[in-house]
C-alpha cells in the first residue's frame, strides 16, 4: 500500500530535491566568490529578459525535450539508456544525408524528411544494444556508453574522410542547401505581428517538441503498448506472466527513445548549425538523464524541466560572459539534480515516508482501537 | 635493431597509457566484486588528477598532492556509498552524478584558483613524480637485447606505475587467499548469505567502496602529476570509461585485468603511431577504429562472442535486509 499520497509523491518529492539541489548550488557559488542571488538575477535576465535570450532558452530547451523524453521512454520500461549521445549524433548524420543528397523543394517536406531519418538513424543506434540486451543479457548501460563512444569515433571518420567538402580542413560537412534552412521563431511569429529577434536560433523544430511531447503522453497513457511498457517496468516477473514479451517491450521502448533521441538533430543540426560539425550534440544526450529524472518521465514534466534547463543553459552562458563563474556551473547544477532526484531519492522520501505514517496513526488510532 | 627498438618505443608508451587504465579498472574490481557498480570512475580519476594537481602546485610536493588527490577521490566514493548502500539509489544515477559532478566542479574551482581557464598551472621539479631508475639501469644500457629491455621498457617509470603493477597480485591475493578478500566476494554473489553469516554487508560494501576511492585516486593522481605536467579540463578523457570496458573484459579477475588494460593501452600506443601498423600490416589502418576498437570488442564480448562475461550476481542491486 502507498504510505505517501498522490501529491505528496508526484510533486512534494520532487520539489523538496530540487530545492536542496538549488541549496548546494548556491553554496557553490558563494564557495567560489560570487553572490547567488546576483548570479540569478543575471542568468533570469540574460535568459528571460529580451526575445534574444528566450530564443536561445527556447532553443537549448527544444534539444532536452527530445533527449529527456527518449531517457523517459526507456525508464518507464525500466531501462536505462545512457546512449542519447551516440543516438543524438547518428540521427545528425541521417539529417546531413537527407539535407544533402537530397534536393529538396520546400523546407516542410525537408523537414518531414528529415525527421525520418534521423529517427531511423537514432533509432537504428539503439536497436542494437537494446537487441544485445534482450536476446544476450548484455548489459543495456554499459553497451550505451559504448556505443556512444563507437558513434563518436564514426562520426570522427565520416567527417574527415567521407563527408568533408574538398579543400576544407573542418571536420565537418558542407553547408545544407538554402530550401533546407528551417524557419525561426522570428519567421514564424511575424505574420502575427510578434516581434521576435531574428539572432536566435529557435525554430520551427520546437514545435515538433512539443507535438513529440503529447504524443508520446498518448502512447504510455492512452494505448495497449503504453501499458504494456509501464507493465514491464513495473514488474518484468508479472509483465511475462500476463504474456507480455520482455524481447518485444525492450526493442520497441528502445526504438523508440533512439529515434526521439536521433529527432534532436533536426533542432541542431538542420535548424541552427545548418551543417554537421563534430560534438554537435554538446552533451544534450546527458542532459536527457537530468530532465527525466526531474520530470519523473512525464512528458509534462519532461516539457517544463526541460525548459528549465534551456533556462539555466542560457542563464549559463551569460553569466560566463558578464562574470568570471566559468559555463560550467551548469554541470555542477545538472549533477545535483540528478545526484538528488535520482541517486538520492530515498534520502528524502524515507522520512517523508516516516511523517506520513505517523500523521495517519494519529488520525486512525483514535476512533477506533483493535491492538493488543 | 632498428625494429626492435621501435618494439620497444611502443612498448613503453603502452605501459604508459596501460597503468591509469589498470589503477581504474582495479578499482572497479573491487566496487563491482562487492556488488556496487561503478560507472563513475571517471569522475572520480577527474577529481583526483585536478587535486593532486593543483595541491602539488600550491605547496611544491608531489606527495601532498597525492594525498590530496586521494582524498577526493575517496570523498566521491563516500558519495556513491551513501546513495547506493545507504540510501538504496541507482547506482547507475549515482555514477552519472559523480561524473558530471567531477566534471563541472574541477573546472569552477580551477576558474577561481587559478584563473587560467580550468586548468592549473604547469608543474616543476617536486610537483611532478620523476622517473624512478632501476639499479643498474645505466651500466646496462649498452648491452644489446637486454640493455634496452632493461633501462628503457622496465626501468624509468613513475614510481605510480610499479605501484600499479603491484597492485595486481596484490589484489590477486588479497580476493583469493584472505578471509576479507572471500567475504568481499561473497557480498558482491549472495549478501544474504554473508548477512547470515553475522558479517555487516554495509561495512563490507563500504570498504570496497573505499578502496576503489583511493585507486581511482592514484590513477587520477598519475594523469596530472606523472603522465602530463599538470590539469586541463576533462583530462580524464574516457579513460574511466575504457576501465570500465577492461573490466568486462577482464571477466572480474585481477589477472585478467592486467592484460586488459595493457591490449588497451596498446591500441593507445599505436594510435600515435600509424607508421609502426602500416609497416606491420601493410595496411593503412584509421586512427579512428583503433580509438574505437576496445568500445568494439567490449560489445562482443558482452554480446557473448568469445567467452561470456558474467558479473558479480548481485551487482547493481541494493542489498535489503528481509523483514
Amino acid at each position: 500500500m502507498d504510505v505517501m499520497p498522490k501529491w505528496a509523491e508526484v510533486i512534494l518529492v520532487p520539489l523538496i530535491s530540487l530545492l536542496l539541489a538549488a541549496i548546494l548550488s548556491a553554496l557553490v557559488i558563494l564557495g567560489i566568490g560570487e553572490d547567488p542571488v546576483e548570479a540569478v538575477k543575471l542568468m533570469v535576465n540574460g535568459a528571460l529578459g529580451s526575445t534574444y535570450g528566450w530564443g536561445y532558452t527556447l532553443y537549448y530547451a527544444t534539444n532536452f525535450m527530445f533527449t529527456g523524453l527518449a531517457v523517459s521512454i526507456a525508464f518507464h520500461a525500466r531501462l536505462f539508456n545512457i546512449g542519447g549521445e551516440g543516438q543524438a549524433m547518428l540521427g545528425g548524420l541521417g539529417v546531413a544525408i537527407a539535407c544533402l543528397y537530397i534536393p529538396w523543394p520546400h523546407w516542410s517536406l525537408a523537414l518531414v524528411g528529415a525527421a525520418v531519418m534521423a529517427g531511423l538513424f537514432g533509432a537504428a543506434w539503439a536497436a542494437i544494444p537494446a537487441w544485445l540486451q534482450a536476446k544476450r543479457g548484455s548489459h543495456i548501460v554499459i553497451t550505451t556508453i559504448m556505443f556512444n563512444f563507437i558513434a563518436a569515433s564514426l562520426l570522427n571518420y565520416v567527417l574527415v574522410n567521407l563527408m568533408r567538402p574538398q579543400g576544407s580542413m573542418d571536420p565537418a560537412t558542407a553547408r545544407f542547401p538554402e530550401a533546407t534552412n528551417l524557419p525561426t521563431l522570428h519567421d514564424l511569429l511575424a505574420p502575427f505581428g510578434i516581434e521576435f529577434s531574428k539572432a536566435a536560433p529557435a525554430n520551427v523544430s520546437l514545435l515538433v517538441a512539443m507535438a513529440a511531447c503529447v504524443l508520446l503522453w498518448l502512447l504510455i497513457w492512452r494505448t495497449r503498448l503504453g501499458y504494456e511498457i509501464r507493465a514491464y517496468g513495473h514488474s518484468e516477473s508479472a509483465a511475462k506472466y500476463a504474456g507480455i514479451s520482455p524481447v518485444k517491450i525492450t526493442m520497441i521502448a528502445m526504438i523508440i527513445s533512439g529515434a526521439l533521441a536521433g529527432l534532436m538533430a533536426v533542432n541542431n543540426v538542420m535548424g541552427e548549425a545548418e551543417r554537421l560539425v563534430l560534438n554537435s550534440t554538446e552533451g544534450a544526450g546527458f542532459i536527457g538523464i537530468a530532465v527525466a529524472l526531474m520530470g519523473r518521465s512525464h512528458p509534462l514534466g519532461v516539457f517544463i524541466a526541460a525548459i528549465l534547463f534551456g533556462f539555466l543553459y542560457q542563464g549559463g552562458a551569460e553569466l560566463a560572459l558578464w562574470t568570471s563563474i566559468p559555463r560550467e556551473l551548469i554541470v555542477v547544477i545538472q549533477a545535483l539534480v540528478i545526484l538528488f532526484t535520482g541517486a538520492l531519492d530515498n534520502m528524502v522520501r524515507m522520512p517523508l515516508e516516516r511523517i506520513f505514517l505517523a500523521l495517519r496513526r494519529a488520525r486512525s488510532s483514535k476512533p477506533e482501537r483493535k491492538e493488543g | 635493431m632498428e625494429a626492435y627498438l621501435t618494439l620497444i618505443q611502443v612498448l613503453d608508451s603502452t605501459i604508459r597509457l596501460a597503468t591509469p587504465l589498470l589503477l581504474a579498472c582495479l578499482a572497479g574490481l573491487y566496487s563491482e566484486r562487492a556488488g556496487i557498480f561503478d560507472i563513475g570512475l571517471e569522475g572520480k580519476m577527474l577529481a583526483a588528477a585536478f587535486f593532486s594537481a593543483a595541491i602539488a602546485s600550491l605547496t611544491g610536493s608531489v606527495w601532498l598532492g597525492l594525498a590530496a588527490g586521494i582524498t577526493a577521490s575517496v570523498a566521491l566514493s563516500a558519495l556513491h556509498g551513501v546513495a547506493s548502500i545507504t540510501f538504496r539509489g541507482n547506482q547507475l544515477i549515482s555514477g552519472v552524478a559523480i561524473n558530471f559532478l567531477a566534471a563541472g566542479m574541477t573546472v569552477l574551482i580551477a576558474q577561481h584558483w587559478f584563473s587560467q581557464g580550468g586548468r592549473t598551472p604547469s608543474l616543476f621539479a617536486g610537483g611532478r613524480f620523476e622517473p624512478v631508475t632501476l639499479p643498474f639501469a645505466d651500466s646496462i644500457a649498452d648491452v644489446p637485447i637486454i640493455g634496452p629491455l632493461y633501462s628503457e621498457l622496465i626501468s624509468g617509470h613513475s614510481v605510480l606505475v610499479y605501484v600499479a603493477f603491484a597492485a595486481v597480485p596484490l589484489t590477486w591475493w588479497l580476493l583469493y587467499r584472505t578471509r576479507f578478500g572471500l567475504r568481499l566476494r561473497a557480498v558482491g554473489e549472495n549478501p544474504a548469505a554473508v548477512d547470515t553469516a553475522g558479517v555487516s554487508v554495509i561495512g563490507l560494501r563500504y570498504a570496497a567502496v573505499v578502496i576503489c576511492g583511493i585507486l581511482c585516486g592514484l590513477a587520477g593522481a598519475y594523469l596530472s602529476t606523472a603522465l602530463q605536467a599538470g590539469f586541463v579540463k576533462d583530462m580524464s578523457a574516457g579513460r574511466g570509461f575504457i576501465a570500465l570496458a577492461a573490466l568486462i573484459f577482464a571477466k572480474w579477475r585481477p589477472w585478467y585485468a592486467l592484460w586488459a588494460t595493457l591490449l588497451f593501452g596498446l591500441f593507445g600506443a599505436l594510435e600515435t603511431r600509424p607508421d609502426v601498423i602500416e609497416s606491420l600490416t601493410g595496411m593503412k589502418v584509421q586512427g579512428q577504429l583503433l580509438g574505437a576498437l576496445p568500445y568494439i570488442m567490449t560489445v562482443l564480448i558482452l554480446a557473448g562472442f568469445g567467452g561470456k562475461a558474467i558479473p558479480p550476481r548481485a551487482g547493481g542491486e541494493p542489498y535489503v535486509k528481509e523483514r
